[in-house]
Formats: structure tokens, sequence, C-alpha cells
């Protein structure tokens, strides 16, 4: 054995190995599995610039199928890490990232910007961004000064603001009469049929700083969950450390939310699943997140669009179809 | 010798209700001191202004000659090391992992451990007993053991003070003894200064080198046992019927409840 690689170190890189095999096997089966039935090895043909002669399989796999892919990788890997920061700021296992009506804010301003017309992006991610960190500058003044370093303070603030937020969503929703309700229900379900290339990477550069940032305050995560008090006298800033995972985790969801919607229990599910196996060290968990929610999701997305003969569902009905009796599952076991 | 603490006419209010009242004092380096008092008296208010985590509103307080706010908040964390009274981790870590947490203010950033950190955690487990349990989760374990997990975290801060709130409170009378011999071992084998708050004034007795006595926020008595533990001090700040006698086990006072309805009083 090596004495001088931290022991840490060694095990985030194992995982992250095992993790990112999976999460590429998933992308692959993900891309090679559609309506037009070609087999995996023409796709991957296709993918590593081999096929030339199909051309109509190339437009697929490259301007259809691989950016829905990619987006919800992004997606699970983004909600699976919001859910994580959001359980360790609130130290509570069983948190989840819509808790503190984060993404609920940023669906409010995703309505407005559908309902106005704007286009997916830029449009409609900025006024979920202004809805996210309007709910979020809410839930600061509501539980402002000292309080915010309470947690049950937020947790309630959190609880009452998702509240505020649905019913704007249904008063939106029942205000709206023509074809862009079809559009909105859909949305709100959580749908990733809508990606184009340019988004998914403009996305992409988005989130990759904001997994950086995360993956720097990992070994805080684990001295808040000693309290906040505790943490104080192991060395931890616990406004700025607090402030800088909200931001950073409330600007992450509101870009992904614009463009998947509301898509449920990933962030639940993959955090308290991957903490099952793999313990509670942040360190390890902020990586495993993001490239075990990726997997998730693009396994949930795949059975969306393959499950059904006559078109496809929303993404958000299988995430809350396999996710809520898998959380309930967890539940009863952790307890024993 | 050394000043570990020195307090100066530190006052502390939440907003306008007046915690701690022009307190001046200092705890020299390598003692056993003992914060006491009523519920209310201001204990655990002085504890978190020691420990950095309330800011007093006047005076001064100096860590080893050097103002509190002149440290950086790791320098504090190597100085001085917090053992809470009720540390509830809803979160599976292992005795180790807890213990190792100890380290951070000397890691970098991402708080990677060496062989070195483990080697250190290590020799704390084996200080507080807790070896066999290495492996275990935290939520598999009692109260005495949690005691002794985080009593070990704070060992592997190596700091040069060490807070105890109410370590006994929670805990059975042989594991009261056991954490306070404990204690009493770090103090004399490492060197540490041990302040404690509690609320046993015969646990206080039997092992305080000085104790603070302290009522609304203000010091009745400070000095050693037998000086501030005297019936009539207790009674008036306790403000209750009390015997103070001589321990059998030793030269300290004992403490003994004397209920209003129960019981004989000496001379009745």
């Amino acid at each position: 054995m090596n004495n001088k690689s931290p022991f840490v170190l060694k095990r985030i890189v194992w995982v992250s190995s095992l993790l990112l095999l999976l999460l590429f096997m998933t992308m692959v089966i993900g891309i090679s599995m559609g309506s037009t039935g070609n087999g995996v090895k023409a796709v991957l043909q296709s993918l590593f610039g081999k096929g030339g002669e199909d051309s109509m399989l190339d437009t697929i796999v490259w301007q259809i199928r691989f950016p829905r892919v990619l987006l919800a990788a992004l997606v699970g890997a983004t909600l699976s890490l919001g859910g994580l920061v959001f359980q360790a700021l609130l130290r509570n296992p069983l948190a989840e990232p819509y808790i503190l009506g984060i993404s609920g804010g940023s669906a409010i301003g995703a309505i407005i910007g559908i309902l106005a017309g704007l286009s997916r992006f830029p449009g409609v991610s900025f006024t979920a961004f202004l809805g996210s960190i309007a709910t979020l500058v809410l839930l600061l003044i509501m539980s402002s000064g000292q309080s915010i370093l309470k947690k049950n303070t937020l947790l309630l603030s959190g609880v009452m603001v998702n509240a505020f937020c649905s019913a704007i969503i249904m008063f939106l929703v029942s205000m709206t009469q023509d074809s862009r309700l079809h559009n909105i229900i859909f949305w709100l379900m959580g749908d990733l049929s809508m990606s184009d290339i340019g988004q998914v990477g403009i996305l992409a550069l988005t989130l990759l700083p904001c997994f950086i940032i995360l993956f720097r305050y990992s070994h805080s995560m684990n001295l808040l969950l000693m309290g906040n008090e505790m943490a104080q006298t192991m060395g931890v800033n616990i406004k700025r450390v607090t402030t800088i995972l909200l931001v950073t985790t409330s600007f992450m969801v509101s870009s992904t939310v614009c463009h998947c919607g509301l898509l449920g229990f990933v962030g639940l599910v993959m955090p308290h699943l991957l903490r099952l196996i793999l313990g509670p060290d942040h360190r390890v968990l902020v990586p495993a997140c993001i490239l075990g929610g990726g997997a998730y999701m693009v396994i949930c997305d795949l059975l969306a669009r393959t499950l059904t003969q006559q078109g496809e569902m929303p993404a958000g009905v299988i995430t809350a179809m396999i996710g809520a009796p898998l959380f309930i599952y967890l539940l009863k076991r952790s307890k024993r | 010798m050394k000043k570990a603490v020195e307090i100066k006419r530190l006052s502390f209010s939440y907003s306008d209700n007046e915690v701690l009242k022009n307190l001046s004092f200092s705890i020299p380096e390598g003692e056993f001191f003992i914060i006491i008092g009523p519920n209310g008296s201001g204990k655990t208010t002085l504890m978190k202004i020691i420990a950095g985590i309330l800011k007093p509103k006047k005076g001064q307080l100096r860590i080893f000659d050097r103002p509190l706010k002149d440290y950086a908040r790791k320098d504090l964390a190597k100085t001085i090391a917090l053992v809470p009274q009720m540390a509830l981790v809803d979160f599976p870590f292992t005795v180790t992992e807890l213990v190792l947490m100890g380290r951070s203010p000397h890691l970098s950033m991402l708080g990677f451990e060496q062989e070195k950190d483990l080697k250190i955690a290590k020799n704390a487990m084996a200080l507080t007993d807790i070896e066999h349990l290495a492996h275990r989760p935290l939520d598999q374990l009692s109260g005495g053991e949690c005691q002794r997990v985080f009593i070990a975290r704070a060992i592997c801060q190596e700091p040069k003070i060490i807070l105890l709130d109410e370590p006994t409170a929670s805990l059975d009378l042989a594991h009261q003894v056991k954490v306070m011999d404990l204690m009493e071992k770090l103090k004399k084998e490492i060197g540490f200064t041990v302040i404690i708050v509690s609320h046993d004034v015969n646990l206080a007795a039997m092992y305080g080198s000085h104790l603070l006595l302290l009522n609304a926020g203000m010091i009745v008595s400070l000095g050693k046992p037998e000086d501030v533990l005297t019936c009539q001090l207790l009674e008036k700040t306790y403000n209750c019927k009390l015997l103070v006698d001589e321990s059998p086990v030793g030269k300290f006072p004992r403490v003994t409840l004397v209920s209003g309805s129960r019981g004989r009083r000496s001379g009745d």
C-alpha cells in the first residue's frame, strides 16, 4: 500500500471509475434504443464516426438521442447532487431538493416564461433562475439573522414556501386555456423531449463549475452534519459555507428545471441509495451522486421513451413510479 | 504559569436580556476547571464564548495571551476543542470516520487524511478505550460510548484546551466516573487544560482543581472546591436547603440535598 496518498482519495477514484463505467454503459444503451430499431453495433459505429453510409441514423443519433441522453444524465446528476446538499444542510437524510421550495420557485418562473412565449433558452432559463433566487431570498428573509443557522427554521420555511409555490402554479395553470396548457402540464410532469445539442452543451458548461464548487465543500458538508456549533469549533465558516451551498445548488437546480420540468424523487432516492452502499462521507458521495444520478436518470428516460407503443410518457412519471416505492423500502430497511 | 483563558470585564446579552455581567477571571494552563451554577446562570453562554461560537458584546477574551478575535477559525480549532452535550448524528458515520473529523483544522481544503492522521485517531481511540468500536456506525452506540467517541474526536483535534458541556448529564453512575477519570488522565498525561460546565456539584468537588460558581451572570465565588462549595454560598445561590460536609472518600466537600418534607435535618 502506498502510504503517501490519502486513503479517502483512493476510494473516491475507485468509486468514481466504477460509476463512470456504469454511466457510460447506460448512455450507450440509451442512445442505441429507440423507435427506429437499429442495433447497438450500427449506433456505436455512427457514434464513433465509422458509419458514413446511413446518414438517417447519424441524424437520429446525433441530433435527437445523444442530446436527450446527455440531458438526462445532466439532470439526474444535478437533482441527485442537489438532494445530497440539502440533506447535509438540513441534517436530515430524508430531505429532498424540493423541500426548500427552490424548484417550485423556478417552476413558477419557468411557467411565466412559457406563458410569455419566451424561448426555452435563454428566456425560460432566465425566468426560472429569477424564480428560484426569489424563493431563496424569501426563504432567507423568513428565517433571517441567526435563525437561518437553525435547521428547523429553514425546513419549516421551505415547506411553507413550497406550499405557496404550488398554489401559484395551480393558479397559473387554471388561468391558462389555450394550447400552452398541454405544454405546461407535460412540462410539470417532467419532460426531457425538448433537447437540442446546443442548449444541452450550454447547460453542461454551466453545471460543471457548480459540481466542482460542491466537491470543494464536500468535507465541510461532513462537518456540518455534526451540527453548526460543532462544525464551527472544527474551523468551518458556517455562514459562508451555508450561503455558497444554497446559492450554488439553487442555481444548478433552476438551470435544469427549465429544461426538464419537475422531476421528483431523483434527488431523494439516489443520495439515499448511494449513502446506504458507500457510507455518509460526502467526499465520496458528491462524485458518486453526479455519476450514479446521471446513470439512473438515463435509465428512467429510456423507460419513458420505450415502455409505451403510442408516443412517450413524461420521464417524471417513471422517476416517481420507481422512486417512491424504492424510497419507502429504503426507509423501512434503514430503520431496522 | 501561562494563562490559558483570560477574561476581562466581559458582558454578553441576547437582545435585551443580559446573561453575563462584567465577568473577570482567568484559567491557568493545565487546570481542571469546572463552571457550576443554577439553570440560567450563564454557564453555557460562557462556554460558547470561550469556544468562539458566540461573540462577546463587551470586554476582552484572551486565549494564551492572544485576543480571541486575532485567531483564524482553524487556528482557534487547533487550540480549543468542544465536546457537545448531546451529539445526535443521524448519519451512519463509523467511529473512526467521526474521530478523524477532529483532524479537519489540520488538513487542506478537501480534508484528505494521511496515514499520519489515522495514527493520531487510533491513538485517541486507545486513550478513550473505544478501539473495539472502530468500525461500528455511530447510531449503534450507547450514550456512554458515544460520549467517549466525541471525546476521542476532540483529542484527535490536538487542542490545548478541551471544553465539555455537561459531559455526565446523560450517563449512568459508572460512566460518570469513567468520563471524569479520563479527563483527569488527559490533563495529567497530555497537559490539556480541561474546562467543564456541569450541574453536578459533587463531581465538581471531587475532580475540579478550581471551581467557578456563577449566578445570574455574575461570579459568586471562584477558588478551590472547599472554598466555593460552602453551605452558605450554595444555599444562597441555589435557593434551597442543603447539607455540606466532608466526603467520606477524600478531602473534598460533599453536598447533600435536603428535602422540605422528607428526612431529618441534623439537630431536629
